[in-house]
This record gives C-alpha cells, structure tokens and sequence, in this order.
C-alpha cells in the first residue's frame, strides 16, 4: 500500500507502506551506518524521532533478539530505501517488517533517501509525517509540522525503578573471547549456538560499584561495565543526587539520551550535585551534554547532527584519531567554556565540533560519542578502562587519606 | 605529523607485464600514489617493465626506466640514480618481493636507501606462512589450523585433535594431484596414504577446510601514529574455496549483521596495528555461516586488486593516501579529495550497492576447463554501482561483454533437476545462471544453498530477477511493471525478448511514462556532506544528481564557463581480457586529457575498477556504467555532449559506433562508415584495388561449406577468422576441409552479425605501424618488425623497433601505402596497420583506423605523444601546426623490443602453442643501444633466465627439423645438453649435433615427462603438429612444462631470439631512462 513521508518543507515523497499502518509525526533524522539497524531501532536516543537509513538495503540479516539495547524499539518511524523479502543470517530470530510491525512501529519504503537526506543535510533537521492517507491537505498538514515539538523524551526513556545489572565474576560468562569461538556441530544439530564473542579482555573492575543514571541508556553501557566486574545500579533519571551519593558507588556514570539537553532542567541541577562530590564520573552523549550544562557551558542544535558509525574523533591529548558510532543532534558549544572548569578533550576531525571534554581537577570525563558501539566501530572501549582506573585511583587516594594503609 | 623532510628521492617499483593475478590495478594504484608524491614535490625514479602503462610516462614519473624487474637492474639503477628512499608497497607481489630481496640482502642499508612504508619484518611477518601463524596466536587472531605430516597415524592424529573436514595437500605433486577433502576418518586415511605417496617429499599439508564459509574482506589503512581506519569491506558471494579474484564480490557486505562485521573490523584492526603497517592493507577472512568462528585467512600489507576496487567502490583514493602515508602524514593530516571537507581519516558510508564480476578467458582457452579454484584464472573484472543489488548485479552481468545480459543468457533449461544439481556442485564461471535455472526449476533456495553454500540473501535476489522474467513473459506490460523491471535494470532488449516486442516499443514506452535512468553521485559520506567530485552511477528512479550544464540553457541553469567548454564523450575499453588490455586504457586517458588541455569538459564512460580512467579526478565527470547502447545513451541524454570519441577505447567502443550515430552525438575523428570500409571485406577491396596497394586473395563466407569452397579455391593453407574482433579472437590457420569445420563451429558458436574471412595464408616478415593521420598530412613514429613469421598473433610476437631486417626500399613501401591508406580512408587520428614483408613485395593484412595494442610502446619509445596528436588532430589542428614533420620520422638511436608474456600456468587445461588467436596476457619491453641486450633485456623482463641447469628438450614437428638442427648447434656450442624425442633427435644427430633421445610419454620410463618433472630442464621448444587435438604428446609435454616451471618455446623464431639474446649475455646491462632519451 502506499505511504507518503510529507515534510516541514513541503516535500512530499511517494513511497510503501511498511511496519504498523499508522500516522505519525516526528523529527526526521538520517543515519548513515550500513549495519546495525536493530541497535539504531532500539536506540532509546531517537525516541521522538523517525529515522532514515542512508543505506539504501534493510533487514538483510533479519532481526537477532539478542541484539537489541533495550527492552523496545523508540522512533517514531523508520524509513529506508529498501526492505529485504527474505533475511539471510544463521542468527536471526524475525524479519524486520515482523518486528516493526509488532512493535507498532509504522514505516515507509521504496522512497529516494538520498534526495531526503539532502534536504535534511542542506536544510537542517525538520519535522515530518508518514502517512498512508492519499487524500491528505498538505497545507493542513504542514501547519501541524511547523506546531509539532518533540517535548520531554527523557521521562519516556528513563527505568520506572532502580534495578542491579550483576557483574561478571568470570571472564567466560562474557561469553567466548572474540576470534575464539569455534563452531559445535553437535550444538547447532540441537537447536543451539554458541554465546556471542566478547572483546573485553579483563575484570579490571571486581568489585567496583557503579551507579549508572538512565536518561535512556543502551544495555552495552551496563554490559560494558558489568562484563568488567562492575556492579552496576541503574537509577531512574529523575533520581535526586542525595539518594545516589548515599548508595556510595565508586563510579557515576552518565547515560546517553534522547532530546534537548536544555530540557532537562531538575536532572542538570542533579548533575552539579553530583559534580560536587569527589565521585569520578563518565559520560556519554546526553550525560555529556548535561554535565556541560550544569557546569556552565552551553550547547546549540546542529544543522542536521551526527548519526552513523564512521565519524573520526581526535584525542587531543594524544593526537590519535578514533572512527566512533555517533548519535546525537547537539552539541556542546566550545566556545563558551571555561577553561577553569573544563577543556576540550575530543574534537570531532570533520567539522571541529566537540566530542568530549576534561574537567579540572576534577575525577570527571565526559565524551558526546558512543564507546559502547552497538551498532558501529568498537575502537573506544578502552574509555570504559579509563573510567574504571579513575575509579581505583580514587579508591587509592581515598584509602590512603582515611588510613588504612597504617593499620 | 608533517612530512619527512629527508624523502626527496624515492624509486618506485611497479608490478612488470600483466599476468593473471597482478594486472592493471598496479597500474592505477601506482600511477595514483606517483601523482601524489609529485604533488608533494617529491621526485620519483620510476621502474618497471611493462611499456603498456600509464605510470611509465614520463609525465607521471621523473625518470622512468621501463627495464626489467630483477634485483641486479634495480641495485643498478639504484647506484646510478641515488634515490634516498624506495617504495615497494605499490608493485603488487612482485614490487614487494624485490623491494624485500634488496632490504635483506643488505643492499639498501649500504647505499643509506629507506624502505617507505611498512617496513620488512612488518612484511616478513605477513607475509612468512609460519611467522604470521605465529603472530596471529599470539594476538588471539585465528588462522585455519594446519600442519604438515609425515605419516598417517600423525595426520590421524592432528584431525582429531582440529575436528574434520580436513584439506590435505600432498607437497610437491603437479598441479595438486592426489590431494582431496576428507570428512571422516577412512577418507583420511585414503586420501593420507595416496598422498604421502605421490608426494616427492613424502609430506602432506593437513588443514582445517573452511570450503564454503563466507569470504569476508576488509580493506584498512594505518599511519604512522596508529590511526587506523577500514575502507570498505566486501563480501564474496561465492564462499570460500574460489579464489576472490574469481568470484564475485559485493561491498559492503550484505549478510552481516553488525555484531559479525564489528567483531572482523575490530579483528582487521587488530591485525594491522600487530603488524605495525604504515599505508594500505587487505584483511580476508573466512566466516563460518552458521557461527562466530571465523579464520584469517590471508592479510596483504601493500595495495592490491582488492585495494583497487575498494578505491572504486567507496571513493576513497587508498593508493594516494598510501603514498602520503608513507611520506609522513597521518590520516588527519591528509584531506579527503572527494569532498574537500572532510578527512582520510573517516570511513566511507556507501548509500548504494557494489557487485564485481570477473572476466574469465574460457572464451580465448576453449579447451580450458571452466572450473574455479582457489588459483585465480580471471584477466579482469567490471564493477557495477545500483541503489539495489538486483541492478547491480545485471548492469555488471552486460558489462563483461561476454555476449550475457541476464541470467537468461546461459541456457541450462536443457538439463533435468538432478542434472542441474550435479552441475551447481562444480564452481565454474556461469553458476549464477545455473542458480537461476535451478531457482526457475523450483530448487528451493536452501536446496540450493546446501549445494553452492552461496547465501540464500544472494539466492533469493536471483530468484527475485527470474521472477522478473517470467512477469515480463506473462503479465501485461503496465508502466508500474515496466518500472519496477528497470529499477532491477533489465535492459531493454531483454525486456524485449520477454515481452515479445521491439526494443524500440520498449524504449518508447518508457519516455512515454518518464521511466529513465537518473544519476546518483559516489560521495563517499552517503550524502552526510556536499561532495565536488562528479563520479555517478545510474539507478531508476528518484532524483538525478548529474550536474549538466545546458549549453543553451537560460537563467539559472546558464553557466557562461559551461558555454564556452564543449563536452566530449571518452568510451572506455571495459574489462581487460586478452586482446584488449591495459594499452586502451591509457590512449582512453592520455585522450581525455588531451581534449581536456585542449579546453574540453570530458566525460569518461568505463566500468573496469582497475584502471586510471575511472580514477575520480582523470576526467571532469566519470559515469561508471556499462558500455552498451542502452546505457550510453541514457548518458547522452542527460549530457547531450557535443561529440564522442570510440577510436580509444579499443573493439568496445568502436562497436558503440553505429548506435552514438543513431543518437546523434558526432564521431570525432574517423567516420563510421570509414571504420567500416576498413573492416567490410568488399569495401575495404575496392579501396586497395584504388590505392594499388596487394593483399593476399580470400573471400567472405558465413557457413563451414561457403569456407571450404573458397579455401579450395585459394589452396591451402588459409587465414580464418570472423570480422570485428579484436586480438584475433577465433582466428585460426586451416590445412584442411577438416579443421575449416571444426575452426567455423567453433566462431560459429556465438551468432556472427558480420561474414567470417577466409585468406590465403601469406608467410613472411610481419610489420606493424602505428600513424596519425590529419586528413592531408600523416606521422608515422616508427616501423616495428615481428620476430615470429607470419602465423602468430601480432600481439603474441616479440616486437622490434625499429624494424632491423628490412631496407629502405621497403620501409618506403610501407610509409607509402599507410599515407594512401589513411588518406582513403579519411582517417583522423589514429590507425594502426599490419603488413607481411616478403622480399620486397609487401602486402597489407588488416587495417583498424583506431588505437592500437603498439600505441603506448611505440608512443614511448620514440617519445611521440601520438595519442595526444591524434586528440588534437581530431579538433582540428593538423600534425605541421603541432610541430612535427609528416612523414615517417627518423629511426631512434637505440634499439626497442616488446616481448609477450603468458599466463597459461594459470589456466589448466590451456593449449599454449602461438597461432593466430592471441593468447598472451601483458609484455615488457627491453631498451638498449644494441639489439642483443634489448633482446636480452626483453627476456629477462618477461622471466626468461637462463641458463640454470643447461638442458634442454627439442621435439619439434617435420617440417621444422631443418631450422632445429642450426638451433640444436648454437645450444650446444653454448654448453647446453639436448634431449630429443625420437625423430627430432636423429635429424640432430644425423647433422652431427649430439642429442640424447628420449621416450616418448606412451613408451616406458624415462619418458619426456619424467625429464620434465625432475626439475632440471630449463627449456622446451616444442613446435605442434596442427590441430586442436589436446590428447596428442605435444601437448601434454607443453604443459607439463609449463606446470613445472620450465620455460616452453612454440615457435623457431622465438627460439632463435632466446640464442641470439644468451649468446650475448653476460654482458652488463646499461639501464636507459626513458623519460630522457626521448627528449
């Protein structure tokens, strides 16, 4: 059947229908990773948003159930230039259309992505509607477009109660190390597979607590910390600072998110309680953003934002250059920081954006990129290392201030 | 990191004669990183011995020496040019081998020469079988487990403790022989013992089989500081078990989710950063299907085939940011060329889907077997660009030229469901089309995946295009239908067929409703940002990005510049094969640039990704396209160029002749009807009966009764071969009514549109010019004089200029009636002609007005820019305003010699013996003063080195005894044992020339063949009986040969040459530059 994607412009865009048949407005972002869409779709940071895929070829490979980074996919829509009829991956559980269409997630097909992802790069990201009504009043429908705001996503993302993701007390719980898995015949013959490949390598972690706060965290952020040894409590976004402090965590971790930072007003003022405290902190994506804000800096809405898996980030200390998974539609403006507060640590190698920052005397590091990947390249998880040495030096220091080393 | 201030100086090695396997992607790779290290105002000694190659011009290089490549002429040119560093990442496995001997030698170090690049224990590592093995464990990389055995019981042993299946590979055996598959333990022990057997060590490899896991590959890249990015990775979609240069390739990969290609990209990535490379390198893996097991299987630190293709696919140049790297920069240093904004250091995002087949030579070796191995067997490929892999898949299907333009082209309706099954279990270059039959016999897709272990994704999208067909068989052709068969790029006259009406109808209808090809830019960023670089590919559908500017437009599509530029259309030459190789590449692109100096807006049509003329930035737009009408002339379309040019791109482009004119674009240069005359046997008659100019007397005949009335007529033996080919394809010379059968079913396999000639065979001196005509005046640069009489291919001959054994009377000759053939056929530009030179009566073979296979050699060799004088005579200037002397120019000082090179040790199965049909893949060239280290120069280069153990086998036919004998007494007077069959033998010594007789294969041992296989032979000349006859001894005795090693001559002259080149070695060679000669 047919479906239209309608845009604040005015572009119309004649495509088919897929997933749920449902009329949707939402905020029409692109993404440009060739794989991966089953992460991108349950991404809780494109809640309040419908998505494009740049590649042109979808549901190749199905859906893998265990892929996912949370319980549900969030868009609003999906849109993309192709739906494979049949899926080819050992793994694969469903067809994407299945799994869009029992998560009522409508879709649109068959349209030129790449002229809709022009419009978006030239014009910056606007408002959209994918429908399958034919007779529809573009005036009509382009004045509820240009009212149409995303609101407070955050509150929908978020867990509804703290929960514990238990660490891993063994590597091989993990699963088998990447490049070590050597398939069972025997297995396969009965139904099974192997545990999926890991790339962590050690338990750095044993024994460190981390309280991670979920302003719509992907499942790898705790797996990446867990699988470490960390145990890791999740907390509901909208968990004052207080009750977080009192659990004692050796680590505080800021999750990714959905949305304008600068909506969050009560979780930023949260945030600089936190800063204020001698935890170390990391963050990732919208804790990065928040953390800037509750700590002066400002951030701005990109033209069309970063979403794929092949932006180069740039190390400043190091010089190094990293091709990172992104996601995110703004940014912390680096203008406007206090560099006795905090400094720039990452830039992004394409458009000079920020893509992390250092604090000041201060155990706290944040990066507006993605280390966990899922989907995308897996070349920052040594970030979760760096948090979790941070977390020991200061288990150190604050061992060697209250004594013990005497007794 | 900045640049290296102390790389002032770097010597490139290149990859030598085109061989299967190392063919023109070193060309572009190198011609690309030479352009980016001159752009850095590096000066660069170039080496390689390959004339055919755009990296050899003295524009691309500062001093170029087309010489050998061995390490004695590279330390000479070394001492002699004093580079301060060398790169040999860019030469393929031959530039890295020689650049590694000179490393490890010492030889570098004493003459304070850096290796650029990656470095040689880095290279030792990667490439050393049991030092990788090593590195890979440590790094907990997985390679496929193997061992070699002595035993049975240890070979027991060993599989159970790795699981089966197992490959055992016996060492030493011809050709692999008595090596197999084993799934169990009696198999094993079979095929163990057998193998221990047959093997001259006693030894057998025993591996774990990865047969049908997916072929995964990445291309990466790492600088100096660590930064390392992937390119793009492909996915093979035959699996594992055929070489990946024989199979076809899709990027990115398809059926990967993105926990498998994270965890082989994060492998890649590991990989290079263990091995520390510094430039470009290639990561294939194997893939278990059902699994995350996977296996290294082999990594290449330098650029490669793959490389080239990567390059194609994604935009990203990886020869040029190589050769940056390697002078110092880091990836974030070095800007992304395509869209000037962003950084080396990203990944490309593709939005569209690549498919690359490989162009198979089984219609060149008939009695070749078709099966695909893992040795590689292809000559080239094609590359296609859709939004959908069904279009990619057919716009890459009609790129090869192979007479297929769907997967209804190879007909396997005939055989029965298990019939077919049968067939799909042996890979051979048309298993697509038998998937397709199989699909359209109702196989189910995972019957079918069982058999192939192709992915059912792949097997679907198959079935997905036959369903196609049998829409368009069945239903009425509504324009939705119509649309949708076009977005999967069924070309017209397919959709033709199906439907029962006429291409044109076909064509109308889609104009009718708008259904017309739209062009997509390769930006490299999957439109994240703008993008400058005019690189396109067609898909149906959507909007069309082609930046045309109208010439006539008004407001504000005017563009004033754009008014001023015309546009000129350069057809390219398509895949390389045999018969047309890298040499039309470069007039393709030394053409456009021509036209482009000359104020032109160019615009390239190719499809070959190997190539310098798809490179993004050689011409002002690239379509990368079939090179059918259809698919031109939905270019022409949107372009509407003022002219197109066919006379470079070889046969490809000069059949698209016809249909440009149909659609209006002017030829430039040479008319099409003149290009016809020259072809049209009665045309081309009447012109030489005008011109007074002899050829040998034949006829036209479509039908193998027509051939043998007209063969009586002229008496045997005679010329057959069918018209508009090129390289001869088909030609055979008929001492019978028998062969004239056999040689007329054969052209007549394919339906022949034009008459089949049949000529009296002429034997003589063969002679071959080049010219450029104005249409008053003619240059004619040289006369280049075959060794090998007439009867061999003129591409198969060695060639020398110039021409040392004929006088003047003749070259006048010869000057004179290539004046009278140009001007008659009103040539402007280039044409190429062939003469046969008896006494001094000469007589004219074939005409092409059109570039040559000699073009660059002889472009080079007397440093006569003739393809840029013939773009530039084709707009109008004549060759005296151009500042040359009409005429036929003064000999050079020095003596030029091009020398065929094979690759028949590749192709199993392959008759190697020279005729009429061309056979040889590449050439080298040898310079020098004199003609005897030319020659010896020439067969170095193609890897003839001589002597090793000084024997030699001659077994040659009757009518050949006479020459053997002078021949049989050179060889010995310079040392050499003979060993002779039977009758060869007493001729010889009959003439007093001592040979020792040998068995034939038939009689007992020793045989001829065991002399062969015992490694201590180091020539064969082995002229053949006539015929095709594959069971005779001569046959057998040539590829044997030629499997071991050892070198094999068919023909007397070539032999003469080979003594006349050793009688003179052992002289030092004097390495010639010549980008200075020429001056």
């Amino acid at each position: 059947m047919k479906a239209f994607l309608i845009l604040e412009d005015g572009t119309v865009f004649e495509g088919t229908q897929i997933g749920a048949r449902r009329e949707i407005i939402s905020e029409i972002v692109f993404n440009t990773s060739m794989a991966g869409y089953l992460e991108v779709l349950t991404d809780p940071s494109y809640a309040g948003q419908a998505v494009c895929m740049t590649y042109p070829l979808m549901g190749n490979y199905g859906i893998c159930r265990e892929d996912v980074e949370s319980a549900r996919p969030w868009p609003d829509g999906f849109i993309v230039r192709e739906l494979s009829r049949i899926p080819g991956n050992f793994r694969c559980d469903m067809s994407l259309q299945q799994f869009l269409v029992e998560n009522d997630v409508p879709g649109i097909a068959g349209i030129d992505t790449r002229a809709l992802t022009k419009i978006l790069r030239e014009k910056g990201t606007m408002n959209g509607m994918i429908t399958t009504r034919e007779d529809f009043c573009l005036e009509e429908i382009l004045r509820k477009l240009q009212a149409y705001t995303t609101g407070r996503v955050v509150e929908r993302v978020t867990c509804r109660e703290k929960y514990i993701v238990n660490p891993s007390l063994t590597l091989e719980e993990n699963g088998p190390q990447s490049g070590a898995v050597r398939f069972d015949a025997e297995l396969y013959k009965k139904g099974g597979r192997e545990q999926k490949p890991t790339l962590i390598k050690k338990l750095n972690g044993a024994g460190l607590k981390v309280a991670l706060l979920d302003f719509g965290a992907k499942d790898n952020i705790a797996r990446s910390l867990a699988g470490r040894g960390c145990e890791v409590t999740v907390w509901p976004a909208f968990t004052a600072a207080e009750e977080i402090i009192a659990s004692q965590p050796d680590g505080i971790m800021l999750s990714n998110g959905p949305g304008d930072p600068k909506e969050c007003t009560s979780i930023i003022g949260e945030i600089k309680k936190l800063y204020d405290t001698e935890i170390p902190i990391f963050a990732i994506c919208l804790g990065h953003q928040l953390m800037a804000l509750a700590t002066g800096a400002d951030t701005y809405k990109m033209k069309y934002g970063h979403r794929g898996g092949n932006h180069p980030v740039k190390d400043l200390k190091t010089g190094r250059v990293y091709i990172s998974s992104q996601n995110h539609g703004y940014v912390v403006d680096m203008d406007k920081l206090d560099p006795k507060v905090v400094v720039p640590a990452f830039i992004n190698v394409n458009d000079g954006t920020n893509e992390g920052l250092a604090y000041t005397g201060k155990n706290i590091f944040t990066v507006q990129y993605h280390p966990e990947a899922c989907p995308g390249p897996q070349d920052s998880g040594y970030l979760f290392d760096r948090f979790i040495a941070m977390m020991r030096e200061q288990q150190c220091a604050a061992k060697m201030e209250g004594g013990v080393f005497h007794a | 990191m900045p640049k290296n201030p102390n790389v002032k100086r770097v010597m490139v090695i290149g990859s030598g004669p085109i061989v299967i396997g190392q063919a023109a992607e070193f060309d572009y790779a190198g011609t690309q990183a030479c352009r980016s290290l001159k752009e850095e105002g590096v000066e660069v000694i170039l080496v390689n011995s390959n004339p055919a190659t755009i990296m050899t011009d003295k524009t691309i290089a500062d001093k170029v020496f087309i010489e050998p490549l061995t390490v004695s002429v590279l330390e000479q040119i070394i001492e002699q040019e004093k580079p301060d560093s060398i790169l040999p990442t860019l030469g393929g496995q031959a530039g890295l081998n020689l650049g590694m001997e000179l490393e490890e030698s010492g030889f570098l170090a004493a003459h304070k020469v850096t290796l650029l690049g990656t470095t040689a224990s880095t290279i030792r590592n990667a490439e050393g079988r049991q030092e990788f093995k090593d590195l890979m464990e440590r790094i907990g990389e997985p390679c496929a487990a193997s061992k070699v055995v002595e035993t049975v019981e240890e070979g027991v042993e060993f599989t159970v403790s790795i699981g089966y299946p197992v490959v055992l590979r016996p060492a030493y055996t011809l050709g692999g022989s008595g090596g197999g598959i084993a799934h169990n333990q009696a198999q094993l022990e079979d095929i163990l013992e057998k193998g221990l057997r047959l093997s001259r060590v006693g030894q057998v490899l025993v591996e774990r089989c990865i047969a049908g896991w997916k072929e995964i590959e990445y291309e990466v890249m790492r600088d100096s500081a660590g930064n390392c990015i992937t390119v793009c990775n492909m996915e093979n979609i035959d699996p594992v078990g055929v070489h990946t240069g024989d199979s076809i390739v899709v990027a990115p990969s398809q059926t990967l989710s993105d926990k498998e290609y994270q965890m082989l990209r994060t492998s890649a990535l590991n990989i290079i950063n263990e091995l520390q490379i510094t430039g470009g390198c290639n990561v294939q893996f194997a893939l278990h299907p059902t699994s995350f097991e996977y296996c290294v299987i082999e990594v290449n630190p330098r650029v490669s085939r793959s490389s080239a293709l990567a390059s194609k696919a994604t935009g990203y140049p990886i020869a040029k940011v190589a050769a940056k790297i390697a002078l110092g920069y880091t990836l974030d240093e070095i800007k992304n060329a395509i869209t000037q904004k962003t950084y080396a250091s990203f990944e490309p995002a593709l939005d569209y889907c690549v498919v690359k087949i490989p162009r198979l030579p089984f219609d060149k070796f008939i009695t070749a077997k078709r099966t695909l191995t893992t040795q590689m067997k292809a000559t080239g490929e094609v590359m296609s660009i859709c939004d959908n892999f069904e279009g990619a898949l057919m716009k890459a299907i009609r790129s090869l030229e192979q007479h297929v333009d769907s997967l209804l082209s190879y007909d396997f309706s005939g055989l029965t469901t298990e019939e077919l099954k049968d067939a799909m279990k042996v890979v051979d270059d048309r298993r697509i089309w038998m998937i397709a039959e199989a699909v359209r016999k109702g196989i189910s897709h995972e019957e079918i995946h069982d058999i192939t272990m192709i992915d059912v994704w792949f097997i679907d999208k198959i079935a997905i295009l036959t369903e196609m067909e049998e829409a368009l068989r069945t239903r009425e052709l509504t324009p939705a239908l119509l649309r949708e068969a076009k977005r999967m790029e069924f070309p017209d006259n397919v959709i033709a067929g199906l439907t029962g009406r006429s291409e044109s109808d076909i064509r109308k209808l889609r104009h009718e409703n708008g259904i017309r090809a739209v062009y997509r830019m390769v930006d490299t960023c999957a439109a994240e940002f703008e993008a400058s670089t005019p690189y396109y590919y067609s898909v149906y559908g959507g909007e069309c990005e082609a930046r045309v500017k109208f010439p006539h437009a008004e407001g504000a599509l005017a563009d004033k510049e754009a008014e001023r530029r015309k546009k000129v259309l350069v057809l390219g030459s398509g895949p390389i094969r045999i018969g047309q190789g890298i040499e039309f590449d470069y007039c393709s692109v030394h053409a456009t640039w021509a036209f482009s100096k000359a104020g032109y807006e160019t615009i390239i049509i190719n499809n070959n990704p190997e190539t310098v003329s798809t490179d993004f930035d050689i011409a002002d737009k690239l379509y990368f396209e079939p090179l059918t009408p259809e698919d031109v002339e939905s270019i022409v379309d949107v372009e509407k160029p003022d002219g197109a040019v066919v006379q470079f791109g070889g046969q490809t482009a000069i059949k698209l002749t016809e249909s440009l004119m149909k659609m209006g674009v002017p030829i430039l240069g040479t008319k099409a009807e003149d290009v016809d005359a020259a072809e049209d046997r009665e045309l081309f008659d009447k012109i030489l009966e005008e011109t007074g100019i002899p050829r040998a007397a034949g006829g036209t005949v479509y039908t193998a009764r027509e051939a043998k009335a007209v063969a009586n007529r002229l008496g045997y033996p005679v010329l057959v071969r069918p018209s508009y080919v090129l390289g001869g394809q088909g030609m055979q010379i008929a001492i019978s009514d028998e062969e004239i059968e056999e040689f007329m079913a054969i052209i007549n396999r394919i339906a022949q549109d034009h008459p089949i000639l049949v000529d009296k065979y002429l034997q003589g001196k063969e002679i071959e010019v080049d010219a450029v005509c104005d249409g008053t005046d003619i240059l004619i640069p040289g006369i280049m004089e075959h060794i090998e009489r007439t009867g061999v291919h003129s591409g198969d001959s060695i060639s020398v200029y110039p021409a040392h054994t004929i006088g003047k009377l003749v070259k006048d000759k010869i000057a004179e009636y290539t004046r009278r053939l140009a001007k008659a056929l009103h040539v402007k530009g280039l044409i190429n002609i062939q003469f046969i030179a008896i006494g001094e009566d000469v007589y004219v073979i074939e005409v092409n007005p059109r570039s040559s296979r000699t073009v660059p050699y002889i472009s080079k060799v007397t440093g006569i820019p003739i393809v840029d004088l013939a773009a530039e005579v084709i707009i109008g200037r004549t060759i005296r305003e151009l500042g040359y002397q009409p005429g036929l120019q003064p000999e050079a000082q020095y003596y030029a010699i091009k020398m065929p090179v094979f690759s028949f040790e590749k192709i199993r199965g392959a008759e190697i013996s020279l005729g009429p049909e061309m056979k040889s893949t590449g050439e080298c060239l040898g310079i020098a003063q004199e003609f005897h280290e030319a020659l010896y120069k020439a067969f170095l280069g193609a890897g003839v080195s001589l002597p090793r153990h000084k024997n030699i086998i001659i077994t040659v036919k009757d009518a050949d005894k006479g020459e053997a004998i002078e021949i049989g007494r050179r060889f010995e007077k310079l040392g050499y044992t003979i060993y002779a069959t039977r009758s060869t033998a007493a001729a010889l010594n009959e003439a007093g020339v001592k040979a020792r007789k040998v068995n034939k294969i038939s009689q007992e041992s020793p045989t001829v063949m065991d002399l062969i296989l015992g490694h201590r032979i180091d020539l064969v000349i082995d002229t053949p009986t006539q015929g095709r006859d594959k069971s005779r001894d001569g046959f057998l005795i040539r590829r044997t040969a030629i499997e071991t090693g050892v070198n094999c001559i068919t023909s007397m002259d070539t032999a003469r040459a080979l003594l006349t080149s050793l009688e003179n070695a052992g002289k030092s060679l004097t390495p010639v530059d010549v980008a200075r000669i020429t001056e």
